[in-house]
């Protein structure tokens, strides 16, 4: 993920303070990660240096200065660009499951052990996100849902190479 | 998990068509309140293993124990006692009966146990809440969408309190959302009801729904739990 184009987009609705940005970047897309403070300030540095965001005002109180950030021309313009650019496909071509299954058959070991062993492990984690679903909110569902797909494209990469291993095997040891 | 405490045992079970070998040496084993997923290929003799399980279809070697009863020497008459008062089945496609209404059909097993017309509906009616439609209690199964009668159905299977469910393929003609709403409900009113659910799937979406997994490949299953 974009954390520029992310902390720049929460910054179109209006300015706001390094950490009033890292709480509603953790509250919205942080859910297994949030945002080191160090990651916002580095961050917005970056994004000020390039002149995508300015500095709108600064607070003193008790503490250190509070830079408050708001979004430039450029930078409404730079967050239009990253949206409306689609994503690059990953293929995982040279998948480690896949190294893994040939190996096996090049020791001859075996090789559907492997893909049992790992289909009950993809499994572990989807019962963990289907619970996670269970209890939380649309945000929950969604973002465990974009995982579920993803897993279980790899089990059916998994099945349909369990029903292949013998030409495998016939095509790596040839 | 090992056998002890379990409620339903398979142990070496054969099971030929002809030629073919549906069931080669499968174990299997369920305790109660527990959700087990068989997966596996087309063909692999997955539905084989739960009709045997089930009392459905008889195996040609290998025994079945239920509730530490050994199946192959009950009779018939015992057995479809069984399969009516302690067994309750969920399929794919068309159990409901046409000509009657939801609630009607949900009371279904419970009056073909002798249980009275008005005390039938009654309890139908509460499943029928559980499982969100109890506002189609007038409906005929024609009336309703395809994941509305699925719930219908998963209700008139759970309606006898049956100790195990047998569902076979429960979402395989639904949507993404119907199914997994299907399989939400299905798998909370089991639990609650401490009943063990067998689960025929080939979708991983939907064994994500059960505690643990046994594939079955070749009409040999593999207990992944005690792989892993």
């Amino acid at each position: 993920m974009s954390i520029g184009h992310t902390l720049l987009g929460l910054l179109e609705s209006g300015p706001r303070h390094g950490y009033d940005l890292k709480r509603a970047f953790d509250e919205k897309f942080g859910h297994d990660r949030p945002l080191h403070y160090g990651q916002v300030y580095s961050t917005m540095s970056r994004l000020l240096k390039n002149g995508l965001v300015e500095v709108d005002g600064i607070e003193s109180g008790e503490g250190p200065e509070r830079k408050r950030y708001a979004i430039t021309e450029a930078g409404v313009t730079d967050v239009q660009r990253w949206l409306a650019t689609p994503e690059k496909p990953e293929p995982y071509l040279q998948s480690v499951l896949y190294t893994k299954v040939v190996l096996a058959l090049l020791t001859h070991r075996d090789a559907s052990d492997i893909l049992d062993t790992q289909r009950s492990e993809h499994l572990r984690m989807m019962r963990i996100l289907t619970d996670r679903k269970r209890k939380g909110d649309l945000a929950d569902q969604l973002i465990c849902d974009h995982a579920l797909f993803h897993l279980e494209a790899d089990l059916r990469w998994l099945e349909l190479t369990a029903a292949r291993l013998g030409k495998l095997a016939e095509a790596v040891t040839r | 998990m090992t056998p002890a405490g379990s409620l339903l045992v398979a142990h070496d079970l054969r099971k030929a068509y002809g030629p073919t070998h549906a069931l080669d040496g499968a174990e299997f084993s369920i305790h109660p309140g527990e959700v087990v997923a068989v997966m596996g290929p087309s063909g692999s003799g997955k539905s084989t293993l739960l009709h045997c399980l089930a009392g459905i279809v008889t195996p040609d070697s290998g025994s079945i124990t239920y509730n530490g009863h050994e199946m192959a020497t009950m009779n018939d008459s015992r057995r479809s006692a069984l399969r009516r008062s302690e067994f309750g089945f969920v399929f794919q496609f068309g159990q409901l009966v046409p000509e009657l209404t939801c609630v009607e059909n949900v009371a279904l097993p419970l009056r073909l146990n002798g249980t009275s017309r008005k005390e039938a509906e009654r309890t139908a009616l509460s499943w029928m809440e559980r499982l969100e439609v109890d506002d189609l209690s007038g409906k005929r199964p024609g009336e309703v969408s395809g994941g509305q009668g699925q719930r219908v159905a998963v209700a008139r299977s759970l309606v006898t309190s049956p100790r195990v469910l047998f569902a076979d393929e429960p979402t395989g003609a639904l949507d993404s959302l119907n199914g997994e709403r299907v399989m939400e409900l299905l798998t909370d009113a089991a639990r609650s009801a401490n009943a063990a659910v067998v689960l025929v799937t080939h979708e991983t979406r939907v064994a994500a729904y059960s505690d643990r997994e046994i594939v079955v490949r070749d009409g040999k299953s593999r207990d992944m739990e005690r792989v892993v």
